[in-house]
């Protein structure tokens, strides 16, 4: 189902509880995964713990939704074409445009901002073309505009993000 | 560099990322059609070839306690974009920074950073102090902190054209 995570408040639902080893992976693995044939078993080595139970702290992160996955996050504009859009929508209206949005295979983050550009998504495409298309699509079927804001310069090399543990 | 079409299928098949299973680069090259030995060289000169920022963990910050996310946007004059965009990106606090094409006279904000906190005063602070280190007082600028979140996941920059839209049911968060 798509999800409508609420960002702050309510729920109570404080941060995650993680043992040592699962922090030990995320301050140590965010990038630099080793390309080798077993790079569980690496990072095992490295942290002094079982290939088994570097696999089993993955497992806990990913289903307390800590992790999103063991990836790679691809340099912007290298491949294919990417831009930031927004839309103004109307407040009755935001549910409903965000589920239109959300469904397309070419927008990967979709928030909600304070202000009145309230609805802020990613999208990315193989090409030029098809991520205009995909933006008059939007446009078409809500009867709203988008703004269109490419990217031009990238000043932020994206090395994953120091948690402080207090 | 040039993409070829194994390229192609190796960064289609790591968009849903590495399978929690002691080979995971020969489960990869299973999906993209190629040998282990093949995959982690590809892999290599995508690092080389600066496609891959990074191969790693990909957490999301929210679960991590980080509450607060916030866009900042600012409306440099056009000669001061880089120098500042690249003394911005190197706080701590900072996870992107980017410029961007304006869009006036609705959008005139043409730098944008992202900034997580673990509460809106963190953020605001942190706000505070690049004016003040930066010395930028007087430039227009805002703050717009998310306050839902409808999807988060990889890219896909490498799908066919012709599955879209997708069904509503399936576009979960990866």
């Amino acid at each position: 189902m798509a999800s409508t995570d609420s960002e702050e408040g309510g729920g109570g639902d404080g941060p995650v509880r993680l043992s040592a080893l699962q922090r030990s992976l995320i301050d140590g693995f965010q990038r630099g995964l080793p390309l080798t044939p077993r790079p569980y078993a690496a990072m095992a080595e490295a942290l002094g713990v079982r290939e088994s139970e570097v696999l089993e702290a993955l497992r806990g992160l990913q289903e307390a939704r800590v992790l999103s996955r063991v990836g790679a996050a691809i340099r912007p504009g290298t491949v294919g074409a990417g831009t930031l859009a927004a839309m103004a929508v109307p407040p009755e209206r935001l549910d409903e445009v965000a589920a239109l949005v959300n469904a397309y295979g070419e927008v990967n983050h979709n928030y909600r901002r304070e202000h009145v550009y309230n609805l802020w998504f990613v999208v990315t495409a193989p090409d030029a073309d098809h991520l205009e298309e995909v933006l008059r699509d939007i446009e078409g079927r809500t009867g709203l505009s988008v703004l269109n804001l490419p990217l031009e310069e990238a000043y932020h090399i994206d090395l994953g993000f120091p948690v402080q543990w207090s | 560099m040039e993409l070829d079409e194994g390229d192609g299928r190796l960064l289609e098949a790591l968009q849903q990322g590495l399978p929690l299973t002691s080979r995971p680069y020969e489960a990869l090259g299973r999906r993209a059609g190629m040998s282990e030995t093949e995959v982690l060289r590809r892999l290599e000169r995508f690092h080389a070839g600066g496609w891959i920022n990074r191969m790693g963990l990909i957490v999301r910050h929210h679960e991590l306690g980080y509450r607060a996310n916030a866009m900042m946007v600012w409306a440099l004059p056009p000669e001061r974009v880089s120098e500042v965009g690249r003394t911005m990106a190197r706080y701590p606090f900072v996870t992107l920074c980017y410029r961007r094409r304006p869009s006036p006279p609705e959008w005139p904000y043409n730098l944008f950073c992202m900034i997580h906190g673990r509460d809106r005063e963190a953020v605001l602070g942190h706000r505070d102090r690049l004016v003040e280190e930066l010395g930028l007082h007087g430039i227009p600028q805002e703050v717009l902190f998310s306050t839902r979140r409808f999807k988060q996941r990889g890219a896909w920059y490498l799908q066919g054209g012709g599955r879209r839209p997708e069904r509503p049911a399936a576009a979960g968060e990866a």
